[in-house]
């Protein structure tokens, strides 16, 4: 058990604090990660002792999947040092980590779904081979299946691809426990019970804590924060690529983890000003209702609106904004829409850009209507059209017939808003627009933004920035495709979007 | 289940319906006459259907059976360890591809595509003009008459027993099969993809050396031109068969079945069908995607 000292809530370092070293299963110094300009881990310390569950928690891009990739050995810190038992590994990689008896389940799922439940246990042991392996497999991983979630109705000789996702994932959960010539010392639970229903939620935490009583290790990454708050030991708080607050189980409560999460110093905000000079909501433009949404909630946006959708990263809002896309141009039930619509990609490499083409000839796909000249393109309308946006949003080039990628990245994004609003659309879909996108930039997108909703355009704008839904009249928090929670923005604190986002409820 | 059943059912149609033509063609003589030419092509459907298993597609397996086939036709038989050597040196080449591919992370339809000009130059440079002569011991081998069952069905199902014990019951044809179900997977597990890349790849390279000289053996003399419908039959070959192009969905079994399919659906049921030989390529396409078309809609009325 921790040192009686552990129950304060401590910034950065506090880790320190903890037990003797040679204790700890696995320990990192001052973990630094970048991918390009982002800083995905700001030198953290984090430490995992024996017979200990730790929880892990923290908002989207916080950094634990990227501190639990290096645990794991997936991924190298650029700076600072990982210790395993107290020894300092030089060249910490995925065999080494096995090799120590860490182990890790992954948020996405890493089973071969081609591969039987049984070929998918061999896969990670590297041992089962020869004669009889399959006999040998298919044992090991029913034993454990039998044991973690009794009463379960897999067998070893199912094709993963054709189990349910919650099978699926008992079979990645039971496979992680299995042993056969590595130790088992410290397994990596990333989202564990995400797709689990109750019952085997509950047979798995279970088994958890049978495994933490047997002397073994275990971190636990949920935003379940009720499942980390009953099961964890010491409870880790990530935000921003750093450990914002870390302390004994019993410290924490719901409310100052959620705190801890979105961070206590209040914000200030630029909503206030501009609420103040808003017209009367106008005209219905989008009403929606998402796919697996059971009770009367719905999506609502009006002419000059400006519409948030906020939750966790991928549950759903960027496949309601599609299907709102889709039922633009063909009728769908549940979707109602009522004037033109347009697209701001997220991911503008993929989604976005035609890499070939010139600025130009970027902003002008989606008004080809207006452009033409009898059966051609009038090069002198693209021409106009890409210099009045130019100007309107502030594209830095010295020519729009430049090529789309002589512009950085947030330029890049201008020309593709540029495309969106310098077309008929009346309603514009945005989904999470801002990714990788400097503050000068989004500064003036949301300006733009505020300028063309007053102008009776209507914005729906996903994003994975709290910050942004300031600029939004209207809020809807998302989770597992469901709308949980309808905001207005004097309501609006990041608390109750976390709050909203991680619901216990299932 | 109708879906692993499909392949099957394909061939047992085509069957019925040459029986229903000419139910003479039913026997030990018209199976002989009629599978000629089935084992290359199965051999060739099962040099395919390694690379399919790790999502990469091979263009070049046509004319590199026609490479070999002139290889076997020419050095096999008057210097048979130059010959030994080029045809373990063009395994070798697929192996090299196969690490090609994947740490340049090449498109395999590109380099394949690109290969296959190499092999049928090459194959045009050692036999300008048809001609060659198999080695004695390889026309005695496809000239085997076994008791009761005709040879090419012996010889299909000797191919299918073996590679589905290699592929789909050890416990490496496990790692194969899964680098194309989920690599990252893979890879987490410590498992090297470069590895089972070159793996995948020579064992194309060994499967098509074995379909060129199998058909060189029934052929007696070669061509540089022989193989090359092979690229496509054998990519039929394989999704007839129950595979599929990404996810490391493969069958060993199947492939072979689709194979055989393919082999009667060819030219035997034209011939009885009074098809005139002008017309038959034609309506060989026709018929690959009827029965292609037919697949994909029983297997998604499954889903």
């Amino acid at each position: 058990m921790p040192e009686a000292n552990a129950d304060i809530i401590m910034p950065d370092g506090a880790e320190k604090l903890f037990g003797a070293v040679s204790l700890d299963i696995i320990r990192l110094d001052g973990a630094e990660k970048h991918f390009g300009a982002v800083r995905a881990l700001a030198g953290v310390d984090f430490s995992v002792r024996a017979g200990e569950c730790v929880g892990l928690v923290g908002h989207n891009g916080a950094g634990k999947s990227t501190l639990m990739h290096m645990v794991a050995g997936t991924l190298a810190p650029d700076s600072g040092q990982i210790a395993v038992r107290g020894g300092v590994e030089a060249s910490y990689s995925v065999p080494r980590a096995q090799q120590l008896g860490i182990r890790c389940v992954f948020q996405e799922l890493s089973l071969c779904p081609n591969l039987s439940v049984a070929e998918n246990t061999r896969i990670n042991h590297a041992s089962l081979h020869g004669f009889g392996w399959r006999r040998k497999a298919a044992d090991l991983i029913a034993a454990k299946l039998d044991e973690i979630f009794p009463g379960h109705s897999i067998s070893a000789s199912d094709i993963v691809g054709d189990l349910s996702i919650t099978s699926r994932q008992m079979v990645e959960v039971a496979r992680a426990f299995t042993v056969t010539q590595e130790p088992l010392e410290l397994v990596i639970l990333d989202e564990p019970t995400s797709s689990l229903d109750a019952h085997t939620a509950g047979q798995l935490l279970a088994f958890v804590r049978r495994f933490i009583a047997a002397g073994k290790s275990c971190i636990l990454i949920s935003h379940v924060l009720g499942e980390v708050l009953g099961n964890a030991d010491r409870i880790v708080v990530m935000r921003d690529g750093k450990v914002v607050a870390a302390g004994q189980a019993d410290a924490f409560d719901r409310d100052s983890l959620v705190t801890a999460m979105g961070g206590a110093e209040a914000r200030e905000k630029t909503a206030a000003e501009i609420a103040s000079g808003k017209p009367e909501p106008g005209l219905l433009r989008v009403r929606a209702r998402p796919a697996r949404q059971q009770d009367g909630n719905e999506l609502v946006a009006r002419a000059g609106e400006i519409i948030g959708l906020a939750g966790l990263a991928g549950h759903g809002q960027t496949d309601l904004l599609l299907a709102i896309f889709a039922a633009a141009s063909r009728a769908k039930t549940g979707i109602e829409v009522t004037a033109p619509v347009a697209l701001v990609a997220g991911d503008r490499q993929s989604d976005g850009i035609f890499p070939q083409w010139s600025i130009a000839e970027n902003i002008g796909i989606r008004s080809l209507a207006r452009l033409r000249n009898g059966l051609l393109i009038s090069p002198q309308r693209e021409a106009e059209l890409a210099e009045l946006w130019q100007r309107k949003i502030g594209i830095r080039t010295p020519d729009m017939n430049n090529n789309i990628f002589s512009l950085s990245g947030g330029n890049q994004q201008k020309a593709l808003f540029a495309r969106a609003l310098g077309s008929d659309a009346k309603i514009v879909l945005m989904d999470d627009p801002m990714r990788g996108v400097d503050i000068g930039t989004k500064l003036e997108v949301y300006d733009l933004v505020r300028e063309e909703a007053r102008h009776g355009r209507t914005f729906l704008w996903y994003t994975t920035e709290t910050e942004e839904l300031d600029n939004c009249d209207h809020i809807y928090v998302f989770k597992n495709g469901r709308i949980v929670a309808n905001l207005r923005r004097d309501e609006l604190t990041e608390e109750k979007i976390i709050q909203s986002s991680f619901g216990d409820a299932a | 289940m109708l879906r692993s059943l499909l392949p099957a059912l394909s061939l047992a149609l085509v069957l019925i319906a040459i029986a229903w033509l000419n139910p003479r063609a039913i026997s030990y003589f018209g199976f002989s006459l009629m599978l000629n030419l089935a084992i290359p092509i199965a051999l060739a459907t099962i040099a395919q259907m390694f690379v399919i298993a790790g999502n990469e597609l091979d263009l070049s397996i046509g004319t590199f059976v026609g490479f070999v086939g002139c290889v076997t036709a020419t050095w096999l038989k008057d210097a048979p360890l130059l010959g030994v050597v080029i045809l373990l040196g063009s395994i070798g080449v697929y192996a090299l591809l196969g690490a090609l591919i994947h740490l340049r992370n090449l498109p395999s339809i590109v380099v394949t595509l690109g290969m296959s000009f190499v092999w049928q130059g090459m194959a045009i440079l050692i036999l300008p003009k048809p001609g060659g002569k198999a080695p004695d011991w390889l026309l005695a081998l496809m000239a085997f008459k076994p008791p009761f069952i005709p040879f090419p069905i012996i010889a299909a199902l000797l191919i299918a027993a073996v590679v589905h014990f290699g592929l789909m019951r050890t416990s490496y044809g496990v790692i194969l099969r899964g680098s194309g179900g989920n690599s990252a997977a893979l890879k987490r597990a410590g498992w090297s993809l470069l590895r089972t890349k070159i793996a995948l790849f020579a064992l194309t390279g060994l499967f098509g050396v074995l379909s060129g000289m199998a058909l060189i053996g029934i052929t007696t003399s070669a061509d540089a031109n022989i193989g090359n419908g092979y690229t496509l039959l054998s990519i039929a070959g394989v999704i007839l068969g129950g595979g599929e192009f990404v996810g490391g969905r493969v069958s060993p079994i199947g492939a072979v079945i689709g194979a055989l399919t393919l082999a009667l659906a060819a030219s035997p049921l034209l011939t009885f069908m009074h098809i005139p030989p002008d017309w038959q390529v034609a309506a060989n396409g026709a018929i690959l995607i009827i029965v292609l078309a037919a697949r994909v809609l029983i297997s998604r009325r499954e889903r």
